[in-house]
């Protein structure tokens, strides 16, 4: 087998999870993008693995710890998604803006609707940066 | 490694691209879906392709480790993250409407430079997985962890007790106020998503 | 020990005494010995300056030196060149400030800071000494400059009034002025030469001539000249240089520090001689100076200043001498110039001690006569021998100069300068015409004094008059003095039309006679004790006797043949001869000019003091009771304000300099904090707006990350 399917892959899977943490809303969403970026350096290790065939097994190996880490990362991510679904009522990631300054690029949050139409949803408001006074 | 042509395709090479869409199809609807249940499923069906692939990459120990942890335990507390956090069911406006473009812009950028480094590094990389077979199986990877790579096993023995203590002590609930708190979240929660929605709003 | 070795370590004599009354000063103890510590250093000193003169007698130069640096460049040596020149210098120096220091004793007795002026004068003495003797021109600078620092210490002694700080600011600033030009000079001839040292620059600007380095090092060198002697356009600051101590002008702005100038010129005197613009220079500053320095001198009413005025217009006899060619001429009216204008200055400040004022119009109405009958006649003395009264020593010496410009002029008889060059006959006559026309003039102030001061005078009208014009409210012009006039009158008792026309034609002068009065409260205890009781204490009045006694009889020196110049030498004496000799320029055998009268510039001289004398004599007559100078007319204004040198140094120099300092404040506050300023908002603004993206927004921050993540990644996966 060519190296190069697994690695592509790899790289796209890579590339989707990154697309994932940026541009999901809810937490939860964002950990789901985190499991396909480690996913796809679990599939490198494991295609080096075939590749090089080194007498430690290196590469499995690493695999399963990869795993292992994953999965505790996750359960302490969703703990603290819980905390801060506690203290705002809300898992959104944008709204958690308090370390921003006034007066920055408002990147509006469009509201939640319920039957979540795309059309007026999907437009881009960004309105002009105006002084906030809080 | 013998070099062959590109396009002069095994049985292996078929069956692992088509695996390869199937899994990289399922992580695109993951992270593209309206629905959080449906990206939390489809991320399943990612993972579990994965697995195949590291079947045909004959690490056999690992793609059962991985059916077993990651589809077995962490999908499934992923669910229960959506679930405890009261995640809209159904169709939702989920995506960040500001931030999506760019997003997709790092995204494609990602993709581009890994592919293309990627590609030129092993354009002429072949190998054969069925040669590994036997360093993928259970007692094979056992006994090089247990061998070669004890300290970090049990490393990460530790690691994982710093995770489940940090979880528990970070959910925990103050004992006092517990069943205040609670009675009091049953109660507004309806009205909370909304009003610090709106109060947020009015501060932006 | 030779006499030259003597002659080096002379200075630290004065030097000690400086030393000893600066520890008294700090110390605070020993306060009776101050006297003791003042006068008999310099005694010493100047009885050494004696040994060291009659030790050199008529020999060649002779030197005395040890090498201080050797530098990669011209050496430094610290020697002491002992000729004729130096050694008859050296005395004067020795003399004069032997007699302000004992003169000083009494004078300065009821002053607070009396240790520390001994201390400075002693200083002074030492760096003119140094000045007299060095044998290297850059020690000789280090002298100099040390005599201006001292000159600044001393005019600002009094420095609780304001005009004597500004004086001597004045005085430091103006010398300076001329010092730059000066150490340029020095360098230049000492690069010329490839030493600093007198000897080798004078043989260089012979075997040269008066080209390149010579000559600009001539022509610098007069910058220098001009400032310390206080000859046109640097001038201005010796008038003011009055609001010191009386003794303080006799010893440096009359005999010693304002004659270095001219010692600088006697002393490089073939360097001049070859550089003819040098020359020409110096004779035209020259005559300009003496011709209005004598005018001023004629309209001051402040005693001291007429003597000021008139110590410039005699200085620029001398350069006009050594411009003309006349050295020995020019070295003869330096040393009995500083004679009787010392004695002059001494007696001024008998004078102002006792009446109180130094206003020659209220001096008029004190009957000095007899009231300070010893400081009359010897004032009379000083007077005539300043006038050029024969058989005094001033009517030796200015004749002498006006034989030298005569035979200069017309290139006759034997040439006294060296090296057979003369000077061009058009220096002559210009030197001629000032000298004579200065005689006129200075014989009518002269005597314009001695009529003020001792004369038969009226009493009463002076008086009035001044107290009239001081109760007039303060106006600029005289001219619109005709209506408050009418009004101040009706106040004063008993004061004619005239009397107070006349006051209001005096009143700018009455303005200035205000601040002439001492205000100090010692000093009018002083004055108060002093109106009654003796003339004077013995210290003070015995160097004016001994200075009258020089001045009689100095000018008979001149009479004997050749004395004084065989004294003198030629620059340099035999050991210059033979190396000029070498050099293939003619030497003029006779070297030994004869000061004795000649009959032509004589009878021209006489007619001149003569002149001078009348024509003041008819002013007393013409309107008795008034200021004879009023013979003026028209020019009175202008003389008495200095011809305006004064605004025009204020236009071209103060005025320019205050535009650029304000201009470079502007420049720092504006400009430059304006960048600084700058600096400080642009981080502002540039933290307003870098702010603009911290949105809180967690996964904006992260796209940034990301984005320069994969940036990075492809230039290290592409950059190869």
């Amino acid at each position: 087998m060519h190296a190069i399917y697994p690695l592509t892959l790899a790289a796209l899977l890579f590339a989707v999870g990154v697309y994932g943490v940026l541009a999901r809303r809810n937490a939860v969403a964002v950990l789901m993008a985190i499991e396909l970026l480690l996913n796809a350096a679990n599939l490198n290790l494991v295609t080096f693995s075939s590749i090089l065939r080194d007498q430690f097994g290196m590469g499995q190996v690493f695999t399963v710890f990869l795993i292992t880490v994953a999965a505790a990362e996750t359960g302490l991510g969703l703990a603290i998604v819980l905390l801060l679904y506690r203290n705002r009522g809300t898992a959104a990631i944008d709204d958690a803006r308090e370390l921003g300054e006034d007066g920055a690029l408002g990147l509006r949050r469009i509201p939640q609707q319920a039957d979540g139409e795309d059309g007026a949803a999907g437009r881009t408001t960004n309105p002009a940066p105006k002084a906030v006074t809080k | 490694m013998t070099t062959r042509a590109l396009t002069s395709t095994t049985g292996v090479e078929i069956t692992f691209v088509l695996i390869g869409l199937l899994t990289f199809g399922a992580a695109i609807l993951t992270v593209t879906v309206r629905n959080l249940v449906h990206a939390a499923l489809w991320l399943v069906v990612a993972l579990g392709g994965l697995a195949g692939c590291y079947l045909l990459l004959s690490a056999e120990f690992v793609a059962w480790v991985q059916v077993l942890i990651y589809v077995g335990a962490v999908a499934v507390l992923l669910l229960f993250g959506l679930m405890l956090t009261r995640a809209p069911i159904g169709r939702t406006t989920e995506l960040d409407s500001g931030n999506r473009w760019a997003a997709a812009v790092v995204g494609l950028a990602t993709a581009g430079v890994l592919v293309s480094v990627i590609a030129d590094a092993v354009r002429s990389t072949w190998f054969d997985p069925r040669l590994t077979v036997a360093t993928g199986t259970a007692k094979s990877v056992g006994s090089s962890l247990f061998r070669y790579w004890v300290l970090p096993f049990e490393l990460l023995s530790v690691l994982l007790l710093a995770a489940l203590v940090g979880a528990i002590v970070l959910s925990r609930r103050d004992v006092s106020a517990d069943a205040d708190t609670e009675a009091e979240a049953e109660v507004t929660e309806q009205s909370q998503p909304k009003a610090p929605a709106q109060a947020t709003e009015a501060e932006a | 020990m030779t006499t030259a070795t003597l002659a080096l370590w002379l200075p630290v004599l004065p030097l000690f005494s400086a030393a000893a009354l600066a520890a008294v000063s700090l110390s605070g103890r020993a306060r009776a010995a101050v006297p003791a510590l003042a006068v008999l250093p310099i005694a010493a000193a100047a009885v050494l300056t004696f040994v060291v003169l009659f030790g050199h007698g008529t020999g060649a130069a002779t030197e005395s030196r040890i090498r201080y640096a050797a530098t990669g460049g011209p050496e430094l040596w610290l020697g002491a060149r002992v000729d004729g020149l130096s050694a008859l210098i050296a005395v004067l120096v020795g003399v004069v400030a032997t007699a302000v220091q004992l003169y000083s004793v009494s004078y300065m007795a009821h002053e607070e800071r009396y240790t520390s002026y001994s201390a400075l004068i002693s200083l002074f003495t030492a760096a003119m000494l140094v000045v007299v003797y060095s044998t290297d021109l850059l020690v000789l600078l280090v002298g100099w400059e040390v005599m201006g620092a001292c000159s600044y210490f001393l005019i600002g002694h009094h420095w609780e009034r304001p005009e004597a700080r500004s004086a001597s600011i004045k005085a430091f600033l103006v010398t300076k002025f001329g010092d730059v030009p000066f150490l340029l000079g020095i360098l230049f001839l000492a690069h010329g030469a490839g030493s600093f040292r007198v000897q080798p620059i004078l043989q260089h600007a012979i075997a040269q001539g008066g080209h390149g380095y010579t000559a600009a090092g001539a022509i610098l060198l007069i910058g220098g000249v001009m400032g310390k002697s206080a000859q046109i356009p640097l001038q201005t600051w010796l008038p003011d240089a009055m609001a010191g101590p009386t003794p303080i002008s006799a010893l440096i702005h009359a005999a010693t520090m304002v004659a270095a100038g001219v010692y600088v010129v006697a002393r490089l005197y073939p360097v001049f001689l070859v550089t003819t613009a040098a020359l020409w220079i110096l004779a035209i500053a020259a005559a300009l100076t003496a011709v209005t320095a004598a005018l001023s001198a004629f309209a001051q009413r402040d005693l001291k200043r007429i003597l000021a005025y008139s110590t410039v217009s005699q200085l620029a006899l001398m350069v006009g001498a050594l411009a003309a060619g006349g050295r020995d001429a020019a070295i003869f009216h330096l040393m009995s110039h500083g004679a009787f204008k010392a004695l002059l200055f001494l007696g001024a400040g008998v004078i102002i001690h006792k009446a109180g004022t130094g206003d020659v119009d209220e001096l008029a109405t004190q009957s000095l006569r007899r009231k300070l009958p010893m400081t009359c006649v010897t004032m009379t003395i000083g007077l005539a021998a300043l006038a050029g009264f024969p058989p005094f020593s001033g009517f030796f010496s200015k004749e002498s100069i006006a034989g030298a410009a005569y035979d200069t002029a017309t290139h006759s008889g034997p040439t006294k300068s060296l090296l057979g060059i003369t000077p061009p006959s058009g220096i002559g006559w210009l030197v001629l015409a000032a000298t004579l026309l200065t005689g006129f003039l200075t014989a009518a102030y002269a005597l314009r004094t001695w009529w003020m001061l001792f004369g038969p005078l009226e009493h009463g009208w002076f008086r009035s008059a001044v107290e009239v014009s001081s109760r007039q409210p303060k106006a600029p012009e005289p001219a619109g003095h005709a209506g408050t006039a009418a009004e101040a009158a009706t106040a004063a008792d008993a004061t004619t039309a005239a009397e107070v026309a006349a006051a209001g034609e005096w009143a700018l002068e009455a303005l200035v006679a205000e601040s002439l009065r001492e205000e100090t409260e010692a000093a009018e205890q002083a004055a108060a004790k002093a109106k009654s009781g003796p003339e004077a204490p013995r210290a003070e009045l015995l160097p004016l006797v001994v200075l009258a006694a020089i001045t009689t009889v100095f000018g008979f020196v001149g009479l004997n043949l050749g004395w004084f110049a065989t004294w003198l030498g030629d620059a340099d004496g035999n050991a210059y001869r033979a190396s000029a000799a070498d050099a293939g320029k003619l030497i003029q055998p006779d070297g030994a000019y004869h000061l004795a009268p000649a009959l032509l510039s004589t009878v021209l001289a006489l007619i001149a003091l003569a002149l001078g004398l009348g024509l003041v004599l008819a002013a007393a007559r013409a309107k008795p009771g008034t200021d004879p100078n009023h013979v003026l007319g028209f020019l009175r204004k202008p003389a008495f304000l200095g011809f305006r040198a004064d605004d025009l140094q204020d236009a071209i120099a103060v005025r320019p300099v205050q535009v650029a300092a304000d201009a470079v404040g502007f420049l720092d506050t504006e400009v430059v904090d304006g960048y600084v300023r700058g600096s400080g908002a642009a981080a502002r603004l540039l933290g307003e707006g870098l702010r603009r993206i911290q949105t809180g927004n967690v996964q904006l921050y992260l796209t940034g990350v990301l984005t320069g993540v994969v940036v990075i990644a492809a230039a290290l996966g592409f950059g190869r």
